[in-house]
């Protein structure tokens, strides 16, 4: 049980440079008016330029909560959190928003995607917020889209594709800005075993062609695809495995 | 987010809840098209007043000497029985008047009563016979289309000529030239000498349903009691010359009526300003009222777009949360909802104002009352559109901003 390096890292460090992730005691509590909620109590886990690791654990582990704050949705009450190079523990709300524009790739367990405009539009969100003009924004959009086997479903609202296509739009939306990091919620949840498999293979192409992928899971078959697996329990990290490769 | 984004992405939510939106800009539809038509009309109103009624009624540089107001909007009982005591003004009046006005004036006697009036066989009732001097023509601006007007000397010698209005002149010789024939006025015959050229309408009522004689002819019994005359009118070339003209006549009246200095006059000297000062007040009290009633409608309206937008805030809860993962800022989130509160805003005063614009055409054209759009009105129209969207999306812009994005796509 070591969390690969970051029990080395201490508090005025600067991470390596091919570590995109670097959690350092991490801590959130929520302060839920009669009791304070000890949702992660001192997490530290540094991850990899293109990694592909499972965070697993019960409900109330505290993997939601890490999540977020790895998703820059959320600050820590203490601790460090360095994404790729760039301290962003202590960044204030619009530094966030810039950072998950740029760095994070976000699939939700329900996809999110917005029912009244196409895919290629759906795709194109994040580029309109990182300002790219409306032309750049739909030639990378469209390539983003052929890169998850879309390409001709680029005029279909949500409504008029399947759950499969759906989360594949998703992940085009995700890598669309060349983040840092794909970070998935549950991002088979809403699909059946067939589709699931069929999105697997889409993650397991990405992490193959370089993309760090961080997802969140409760089921063992999908974690095992990758290729290392945290669990939590308690708010803290219990178990940190590498699969051979 | 790009303003012109903001827009575009408003005008796609407009066009994708059309009923909800349709509702949302109603207020705001119905203040900005009350503002135009009601400023059209009072637009019109006051062109209509200062050009058209005060200048044809009585006219410019000129005034009436009268024994009471001609123009009385809300007399009370006993003024009006003070008025009806006063003496009348007499043919001797009007000449001694004339006689010591020094300033370069035109001036004319007028006497009015509504007869009715025939010829060739035909009858045309209620029609406006004045009795005249000579001048009447010039200081009136009544063009003669056809014949002549009457002379000075037909006017001393009391000849029975007269000329008609076109409505007359159409009515009792639809298809024959009227110069040289005869009317009849009670029983009196006139030879008909000139036709006056159209006037048009005022209000909905025709200003060619008239006939002019002059004054001293036979007419004079029948519009008054001997002697006596309803106005007399004077003409001045400028306001300098029609001021001094008036404190002359003024001085010529009082003598004659034997005022002390203390006493009032008896008599008024009406000037197109007092039907304009009327018509001032009136102004005041519309535009006074205009506004009240187009800020209610703009209050609702603003009130309505608030609560349509809280409403999408909280229904789009998702959205604004899964924007916010994907890089929007605050700011982002306030303009995109601001801009959809302006967009329903000005585009319902844009429909507001297109409707007014019709509206205020239809009611120049189907009823008498003038209108005519002003471009200020639609200025501001589109101001106030834009500003009450501002306003009203304000509050839930600001929520929709403030979202935590965790709890937003939380949100079911």
């Amino acid at each position: 049980m070591s969390p690969e390096g970051a029990q080395n890292f201490r508090t005025g460090d600067t991470p390596q440079p091919d570590v995109i992730i670097l959690a350092h005691k991490l801590t959130r509590e929520y302060d839920m008016g009669s009791e304070l909620v000890r949702a992660l109590r001192g997490v530290s886990v540094q991850i990899r330029k293109n990694e592909y690791v499972a965070v697993m654990g019960p409900s109330g582990s505290g993997k939601s909560t890490l999540m977020n704050l790895i998703g820059c949705l959320d600050t820590p009450t203490s601790g460090e959190y360095w994404l790729n190079s760039q301290k962003v523990s202590d960044l204030a709300d619009d530094e966030l928003a810039r950072i998950r524009n740029k760095e994070i790739g976000f699939v939700f367990q329900t996809f999110n995607l917005l029912p009244r405009a196409d895919a290629l539009h759906n795709v194109e969100l994040p580029l309109i917020y990182a300002g790219l003009s409306a032309r750049g924004r739909r030639a990378r959009a469209a390539q983003a889209l052929v890169r998850v086997g879309l390409g001709d479903r680029m005029d279909h609202r949500p409504n008029e594709l399947s759950g499969g296509q759906r989360q594949r739009v998703a992940i085009a939306r995700a890598l669309v800005n060349d983040p840092s990091i794909l970070l998935a919620d549950e991002p088979t949840g809403n699909l059946d075993s067939t589709t699931s498999a069929e999105i697997m293979q889409v993650f397991g192409d990405l992490h193959r062609q370089g993309q760090t992928v961080v997802m969140v899971t409760h089921e063992h078959d999908i974690a095992a695809h990758a290729a290392r697996v945290i669990t939590l329990r308690d708010g803290l990290v219990a178990t940190d495995q590498r699969k051979a490769a | 987010m790009p303003l012109f984004e903001a827009i575009v992405l408003a005008l796609g939510q407009l066009r994708a809840q059309k009923l909800k939106s349709g509702f949302s800009l109603l207020g705001v539809f119905v203040g900005v098209t009350f503002l135009i038509a009601a400023w059209s009309i009072v637009n019109g109103m006051n062109v209509y007043m200062t050009e058209q009624f005060a200048g044809r009624l009585i006219g410019v540089n000129t005034f009436h000497l009268r024994r009471r107001p001609n123009f009385t909007p809300n007399i009370s009982d006993s003024t009006w029985r003070a008025w009806a005591r006063r003496p009348r003004i007499t043919f001797g009046d009007a000449e001694a008047v004339t006689a010591a006005i020094t300033a370069p004036v035109i001036t004319a006697w007028e006497s009015s009563d509504r007869v009715t009036v025939e010829g060739s066989g035909k009858k045309v009732l209620d029609v406006e016979v004045t009795g005249a001097t000579e001048r009447y023509f010039d200081i009136k601006n009544l063009a003669i289309a056809n014949g002549r007007a009457f002379t000075a000397h037909e006017v001393r010698s009391g000849v029975p000529v007269i000329v008609l209005g076109e409505d007359i002149a159409l009515k009792l010789f639809p298809s024959r030239d009227p110069i040289g024939r005869q009317v009849r006025i009670s029983g009196q015959a006139y030879r008909v000498i000139g036709v006056v050229a159209h006037q048009g309408k005022i209000f909905g009522f025709s200003l060619d349903r008239f006939a002019v004689a002059p004054a001293r002819s036979p007419i004079q019994d029948l519009v008054n009691p001997p002697g006596i005359i309803d106005a007399l009118i004077v003409k001045a070339g400028s306001v300098e010359a029609m001021r001094a003209a008036m404190l002359e006549a003024e001085g010529v009246m009082r003598s004659r009526h034997h005022l002390r200095p203390r006493q009032d006059n008896n008599f008024v000297l009406e000037t197109s300003e007092g039907v304009l000062a009327f018509w001032g007040g009136i102004k005041r009290i519309l535009m006074f009222v205009g506004p009240g009633l187009v800020g209610v409608a703009l209050v609702v309206g603003g009130i309505v777009i608030m609560n349509i937008m809280l409403m999408a805030v909280a229904e789009r809860t998702r959205e604004i949360g899964l924007r916010k993962s994907l890089g929007a800022r605050r700011t982002d989130i306030l303009r995109q909802f601001l801009a959809e509160s302006v967009t329903i805003a000005v585009v319902g005063a844009s429909i507001g104002i297109l409707t007014g614009i019709g509206l205020s055409i239809l009611l120049d054209a189907v009823t008498p009352l003038p209108a005519s759009v002003s471009v200020a009105s639609i200025i501001l129209g589109v101001v106030i559109g834009g500003g009450v969207g501002i306003v009203a999306g304000v509050y839930p812009a600001t929520r929709a901003a403030r979202l935590d994005p965790i709890a937003a796509l939380r949100q079911e």
